[in-house]
């Protein structure tokens, strides 16, 4: 009984090393938050779009799954996933839409006709409200959302190709079979 | 150098001081003070570390006024407050409710230091115990421990 008492330290350091272990490791970003939209229906929208006469809206995108992106002209790690993300809809036909988040419609325009369009269709979310239902602290975010319009998956600043291939596109299979 | 860091951190305090800007501020005194109380208790998240009443980022600007706009249409503030964390999740809550992920983190630390006192007291009590009522030295023992003493003073 005695004996087991002076394992005591050991056992705290043990569970406190476990701890940093898991919090401490490379990829863990303390800053990134779990969504609370996870598992739960889309807060629905009915945008106006950028160039385009049919708004952006919810319930028109329900039927299949799609990928929800949202951007602003003024965001840098945008920029940084814009690549990607025109890869993605060029090559594997990625049904992907934009929101522009409290950005101006011309700066938002201007960024697309510089950098290229990789979005089917953009919707202007210039005062964040829509964003603000989507629970969005912070642009880039992208939300994966099934065909009955759940959330499935939201991913908190800019895509790499690691993220996407491990784990946007399986997600998209899976949920085209589905 | 130093002037320089003082300005700008005046500055700072300034800002965050007024965070809560004018045009935010609702006509209605008590509809205000009550707007006021729910943005104390919710975090900003682009900070992480201020509450959205404090904070001077747009996100926390665009927070103050949908709760503004939650309490004028007419809801209660558990209501106000609920639509926030059905979209941000509990981590906005400045202080986390009591619930069953959460008992950890609010159980532990009184539960350790329960503990402690508990080890504490049974350490005391042990070690009361020897000296209290040892039974006097017999006259024969006196005898030899005064000749032990003398022997080792000589």
């Amino acid at each position: 009984m005695r004996r087991l008492f002076y394992l005591l330290p050991l056992v705290v350091f043990m569970v406190l090393a476990g701890y940093f272990l898991v919090s401490l490791r490379p990829a863990h970003d303390v800053h990134e938050l779990p969504s609370a939209m996870i598992e739960k229906p889309a807060p629905t929208f009915d945008l106006a779009s950028l160039g385009d006469d049919k708004p952006l809206a919810l319930d028109a995108l329900k039927g299949h799954p799609f990928v929800i992106n949202f951007f602003a002209s003024w965001c840098v790690p945008c920029r940084v996933e814009h690549p990607l993300l025109m890869r993605l809809a060029q090559q594997d036909h990625l049904p992907l839409y934009g929101i522009a988040y409290k950005d101006k419609p011309a700066d938002s325009a201007r960024l697309l006709a510089t950098f290229g369009d990789p979005y089917r269709q953009v919707g202007i979310d210039q005062d964040g409200r829509v964003g603000l239902n989507f629970g969005v602290y912070g642009v880039p975010e992208t939300y994966v959302i099934d065909g009955t319009g759940i959330i499935r998956k939201r991913f908190v600043g800019p895509l790499t190709a690691e993220t996407v291939e491990k784990e946007l596109l399986p997600l998209l299979k899976q949920l085209g079979q589905s | 150098m130093r002037t320089w860091f003082l300005c700008a951190l005046l500055l700072m305090a300034s800002l965050s001081a007024h965070a809560v800007e004018p045009r935010e501020r609702l006509a209605d005194p008590a509809l205000e003070a009550r707007a006021r109380t729910i943005s104390s208790e919710l975090r900003c998240l682009v900070c992480q570390n201020e509450s959205i009443d404090e904070s001077g980022a747009d996100l926390a600007h665009d927070i103050r006024m949908f709760v503004r706009e939650r309490l004028t249409a007419g809801d209660t503030d558990a209501q106000a407050m609920q639509a926030i964390v059905s979209r941000y999740g509990a981590f906005v809550l400045l202080k986390p409710p009591v619930e069953r992920a959460t008992y950890v983190l609010w159980y532990a630390p009184p539960a350790l230091v329960l503990l402690g006192l508990i080890g504490t007291v049974i350490w005391l009590r042990r070690r009361q115990v020897v000296p209290a009522d040892a039974a006097p030295l017999s006259p024969e023992e006196t005898r030899r421990l005064d000749g032990l003493l003398r022997e080792n003073d000589g």
